[in-house]
């Protein structure tokens, strides 16, 4: 007599692969909620690469060196790239890229809310690049080992790519920190700004996040919010040290280990979120004009395409 | 390093050309974040980059051949972009032509574009050899701006009612200013001569024949005027060339001597 083995279920097979560290690919069978995670993670990440545009873009003509512009632009055009892949990736999970820029021009899906900050001086992309990108980098790099094949292998370029912009955003504060009175006033007033809304990019506090415990079972996350966190506090305060700038936390403290920082006003978070920060309109608006305005020329190319088919 | 000898009539050569490359390339940066699909993003920010590359090289070339001034200072690429009045500029018009909607947009790149290719085909022989090293370069970037110009001025002019009569009317408005890049002065005469400059008259055929190609298959029609606006390599502009400049050069102007 053979014995019988239970059967396992589908769900069950899979979480044995996710436990096993291998890959899921675009084919392979895979749990709703997994699919429906990763198509949101992905699409939001999309959505911030090209609202990241804007806040940047707005300095390119105004940038005060032809160096400094030719970095801009570069960087801008890694952004649309970056966009390229990722709404790439999130098609391969069935998804497709027109519905999901329309779920961003409605409102049914979110960006990153640091886009929602406005970029009122030079510095602001000097510090864009040193702070956001660097929190970006270390929410992302995790990324790099996600369990979905695709999304994991967009962001290993994602990731190389960011870290030159860290660097030239760094790069281009110690330059305004070396520099004039007026440029180090600059730099500090855009640490000032975007020092709180960086430390929020990596979300809630790991007791008030509700997706998280279901995405790490999944290995689409690996760290957690206030993991990653810490990580890039502890990173970035000796930047700001040796760049002379005052980090604008009066409760930021050395524990013999870590840089641990005051509280994080969540309420700030939520009222960005729910789409009352500086620019949250202003960044939607923009966003949907360049796209209506397009319309024609995307209907040319198509009407064109069926003709020379 | 030797010094470079002065040779002012090639160092107003070379800063006409620099000026057209950092001028079209400020245009095109106003696309940033507004192009019709993500893919233009990516594409036009490309052009933009080649041209300020250009530019970057072209304007340093034109500070060493001008020489030191009386101080003894030479001066630097973004001393010449950012700190010259616009009378000082140079560029042709057509650079500077608003960009309008994406139509106008690429049928300006068409028309440059065009005129690119054989211009950067030539010089690359120039015997000056900092512009023959940037046309070495140049003429590959040209030719991709080209093409890619050729493809939309394509599905724009073949594509729907609407793209068409756009279309029209965008190569309407910037054909006229086409005129003025075949134009020949004492400069031109004497570099000519020299072989540092490209013959105007010798690229006219075919630019003519590369935009009237892509023109026909489009459906369009070439425009026909007897206008021909003139006077950018003059230093004489149009009315927007002013906020231009204004947008790209304030925040260098107010922090004057500061290093970025």
């Amino acid at each position: 007599m053979t014995a019988v083995v239970p059967a396992r279920t589908p769900e069950q097979e899979f979480q044995d692969r996710i436990d096993a560290d291998d890959r899921v690919e675009p084919r392979d069978w895979m749990p709703d909620g997994y699919r429906r995670t990763l198509v949101r993670q992905i699409a939001q990440h999309a959505h911030s690469e090209i609202i990241g545009m804007q806040p940047e873009g707005n300095w390119i003509t105004r940038a005060p060196s032809l160096r400094r512009k030719v970095i801009l632009v570069a960087k801008v055009q890694d952004e649309a790239g970056h966009g390229l892949y990722l709404y790439g990736a999130a098609e391969t999970l069935g998804a497709d890229r027109d519905e999901l820029l329309d779920m961003l021009h409605t409102g049914r899906q979110k960006y990153s809310t640091i886009f929602n900050y406005p970029t009122t001086s030079w510095a602001d992309v000097a510090a864009i690049g040193w702070l956001v990108d660097g929190a970006a980098i270390m929410n992302q790099v995790p990324l790099t080992r996600c369990s979905y094949g695709p999304y994991a292998r967009a962001m290993t370029r994602v990731c190389k790519e960011e870290s030159f912009h860290q660097r030239q955003g760094f790069e281009a504060m110690m330059t305004l920190c070396h520099g004039t009175a007026t440029q180090k006033r600059m730099a500090q007033d855009a640490l000032d700004r975007w020092w709180w809304p960086s430390l929020m990019m990596f979300g809630p506090n790991d007791d008030a996040s509700p997706h998280s415990a279901q995405s790490m079972a999944w290995g689409i996350k690996r760290f957690s919010n206030d993991e990653l966190r810490q990580r890039f506090v502890d990173a970035t305060v000796p930047q700001a040290q040796f760049l002379g700038l005052t980090v604008p936390d009066p409760d930021l403290r050395w524990d013999g280990k870590h840089w641990i920082s005051g509280a994080i006003d969540w309420t700030e978070f939520q009222t960005v979120m729910r789409g009352d920060g500086p620019c949250n309109r202003e960044r939607l608006r923009h966003r949907v004009a360049a796209h209506e305005d397009g319309a024609w020329v995307r209907e040319a190319a198509a009407a064109y395409a069926d003709k020379h088919r | 390093m030797t010094a470079v000898q002065t040779d002012t009539d090639t160092a107003v050569y070379a800063l006409r050309l620099g000026d057209d490359a950092l001028v079209l390339a400020q245009r095109l940066c106003e696309w940033a974040a507004r192009a019709p699909q993500l893919e233009e993003d990516v594409a036009l920010l490309n052009l933009a980059l080649d041209l300020l590359g250009q530019a970057r090289s072209l304007l340093t070339r034109a500070g060493e051949l001008a020489g030191p001034d009386p101080n003894g200072t030479v001066r630097t690429e973004d001393d010449l972009a950012y700190l010259r009045d616009e009378p000082e500029f140079c560029n042709a018009l057509l650079m500077e032509v608003q960009s309008g909607d994406f139509g106008r947009t690429m049928a300006r790149q068409l028309l440059v574009s065009a005129w690119q290719v054989p211009l950067w085909t030539a010089l690359a022989a120039s015997a000056d050899e900092g512009i023959a090293g940037v046309a070495g370069k140049a003429v590959k970037e040209a030719a991709y701006h080209l093409d890619h110009a050729r493809s939309w001025v394509l599905r724009l002019g073949d594509g729907t009612a609407e793209s068409h009569r756009r279309l029209q009317q965008g190569l309407d408005d910037v054909w006229p200013y086409a005129a003025e890049l075949f134009e020949r002065d004492a400069l031109l005469d004497r570099l000519v001569e020299r072989g540092v400059a490209a013959d105007p008259a010798l690229l006219e055929p075919q630019w003519r024949a590369t935009v009237q190609a892509v023109l026909a298959e489009a459906t369009l029609t070439v425009p026909e005027t007897t206008w021909r606006p003139t006077g950018g390599r003059r230093g004489q502009h149009l009315t927007g060339f002013g906020y231009l400049l204004a947008e790209l050069q304030h925040l260098h102007r107010s922090h004057p001597g500061a290093t970025w």
